[in-house]
């Protein structure tokens, strides 16, 4: 028999039980709608992450209290504002380093209110992290050494609290005390790992430690002159730190190598997100095998008939095979559509970002057509074998 | 000679018993033969007919059909056996449903790699020779019981047959149908030049055969 008489008599077939074909294709269809969904969602959040972390600025050497790596436990800072000066004479540039302390305070503007981050820095934030202001001016040197009560706002703090109003030269208080706005950032959206730096309020960090009555940092950014010595000025930040605080310890990550962590750490999640959902995909296939062991046991009468004029085992089990190939491959298709549109969805109305791959459409398609081989072999096989004169006896 | 089959035996294991469906049966059929098995139910005609039509192989004995040893054949050779030489008619027909009577005569020409449109014309001009012309693309449950039986003669005769086997051709049918489907057999099968073999326990069917061949405990007795 030709192989496209078999597709013909296959799709036959499927169509003679419409919502059985349907209900088995389901299965299957939301499997591998799953599986395209989720990778996307995966990707998406890798690519997000990858490029908020890229977003901070290049050569980005970041130091801070104890040991790097995942899952480490946070460690209490040692470090103080004149650990910074040792930094910066290690580094030979003020203008290329900057701290950070930071504290979920309310902010008040008039009768508006919102609890955010507010971070202590240096006036050197904008040229170590690219940053970019939208109305007013950054903090100065002399804000910093002066401790003066002024702040600069993330737009969608500066939206939430004056709306319509152009916040500079107005008062705001955080934490019971008042700040006069100098400055509102630009933009720049996305929500990487769980930090939202159009939320964020910057004030100096002299005016924060007075404030939070404390003289620790919690953490100091580098940016490095080029690439090839970052390494080698981490670790002698990290020694000069080292040797103020004998008893802690320091850590220096570059830039790239919070990406190379994030993007594996997302990267093996997103694999898992995909073995997930190809569960179902499996648990659809076993569908699939059990309509077409009912089907063949349907139509023992017709198998029958067809060997008695001539079909071999071979014909038999390919009828019964490409049916069941085409049962999870229709299916796989409509639910590499359910996937692809969902991921979309997702990706313009939700927070949740979704990046559509090729190669996990390729490969749900392939699985899919993979699992009507596997599961459809042992009912095609069964049908093959069966005796032409109990099929043709049986009633 | 068409089919030449020596003692032959056909032995069921069902389960610790030993059914004999056949005890040694021989039998010669040439071409243009006319020849009716009869023999009450549990004789063995059936069993006969399922080794004369390449459905099933013998336990022992020898049966060659159109020169081809049924003994040597592997499933495929069997298939493909039943595909050139034999030409079935069963009592119930045995049509596909959902299926056109043009596409059910056309089945058997299906495996064996005919293009569609050969196959369509071939099945239709079948079709016609058992009058049935304007019945091509009705499907089985469209048409009458003689008319479904004139359908599976024309599908037995497509492929131009060495044998035709017709089990109880007439079984579902009342007598005047019976008759008329019991002719237009005999009239093609007489034309194509096949040998025809009918199994049937009706002797009034059977007297019409040139040749009667009787079983009994799964042995010719006459």
């Amino acid at each position: 028999m030709r192989l496209a008489e078999a597709w013909r008599v296959a799709l036959g077939a499927l169509r003679a039980n419409r919502l059985r074909s349907a209900l088995t294709m389901l299965g299957v269809l939301i499997g591998v709608a799953a599986v395209v969904a989720l990778v996307a969602i995966g990707t998406g959040t890798r690519e997000e992450v990858e490029s908020q972390v890229e977003g901070l600025g290049s050569n980005l050497l970041l130091v801070f209290p104890g040991e790097a790596g995942v899952g480490a436990a946070p460690a209490v800072s040692r470090l103080s504002l004149a650990d910074v000066d040792a930094v910066v004479r290690v580094v030979g540039d003020r203008e290329r380093v900057a701290v950070q302390v930071t504290s979920g305070e309310t902010v008040r503007a008039d009768t508006a209110s919102r609890f955010t981050s507010v971070l202590g820095v240096l006036d050197t934030t904008p040229q170590v992290f690219t940053r970019d202001l939208s109305r007013g001016t950054y903090l100065t040197r002399t804000d910093v050494d002066t401790s003066r009560r002024v702040a600069v706002l993330g737009s969608t703090v500066a939206e939430d609290l004056f709306a319509d109003r152009d916040p500079i030269g107005r008062q705001v208080t955080i934490a019971g005390v008042r700040f006069r706005v100098v400055g509102v950032f630009a933009p720049v959206g996305g929500q990487g790992f769980g930090v939202d730096r159009d939320a964020q309020v910057h004030i100096p960090v002299t005016t924060a430690q007075r404030l939070l009555g404390t003289d620790r940092i919690d953490a100091l950014a580098v940016r490095a002159p080029d690439l090839d010595t970052i390494d080698e000025l981490g670790e002698r930040i990290v020694a000069t730190l080292s040797e103020r605080h004998p008893d802690s310890e320091f850590s220096a990550v570059t830039q790239e190598e919070i990406i190379g962590v994030l993007g594996d750490i997302l990267g093996i999640l997103t694999w898992v997100l995909a073995a997930i959902a190809g569960i179902s995909l499996l648990v659809g296939g076993v569908g699939v095998s059990n309509i077409m062991l009912v089907s063949v046991r349907e139509r023992v009468r017709e198998i029958g008939l067809r060997k008695a004029v001539g079909a071999r085992p071979r014909d038999i089990g390919l009828q019964f095979l490409l049916e069941a190939v085409l049962l999870t491959t229709l299916g796989g298709l409509l639910g590499i559509a359910l996937g692809v549109g969902g991921s979309l969805l997702a990706a313009a109305y939700s927070p949740v970002p979704a990046t559509i791959t090729w190669w996990s459409i390729a490969l749900a398609f392939g699985v899919s057509a993979a699992v009507g081989v596997a599961f459809g072999v042992v009912p095609a096989l069964r049908a093959g074998r069966l005796d032409p004169v109990v099929a043709l006896r049986s009633e | 000679m068409l089919v030449e089959a020596e003692e032959l035996t056909r032995v069921y294991a069902m389960g610790d018993t030993v059914v004999e469906a056949l005890r040694g049966v021989s039998l010669r059929i040439a071409s243009g033969d006319y020849l009716a098995l009869v023999g009450p139910s549990g004789s063995g005609k059936s069993t006969l007919m399922h080794l004369l039509g390449g459905l099933d192989r013998p336990s022992s004995g020898r049966l060659v059909i159109d020169g081809q040893d049924v003994a040597s054949l592997n499933r495929n050779q069997l298939a493909r056996l039943r595909n050139t030489a034999i030409g079935f008619v069963f009592q119930s027909f045995h049509l596909l449903p959902r299926t056109s009577a043009v596409e059910n005569v056309a089945l058997p020409l299906v495996y064996r790699g005919v293009p569609a449109r050969t196959r369509r014309q071939r099945a239709a001009a079948m079709l016609g020779q058992v009058g049935l012309a304007h019945r091509l693309d009705h499907r089985p449950s469209q048409l009458s019981g003689g008319e479904q039986q004139r359908v599976a003669i024309a599908r037995a005769l497509v492929t131009g047959p060495s044998v035709v086997l017709a089990d109880e051709p007439t079984g579902n049918l009342d007598s005047a149908t019976g008759q008329a489907v019991l002719h237009l057999l005999e009239q093609q099968g007489a034309a194509s030049g096949a040998a025809l073999v009918l199994v049937t326990h009706d002797h009034e069917v059977a007297g019409r055969a040139h040749r009667q061949v009787m079983l009994r405990d799964g042995l010719v007795v006459s």
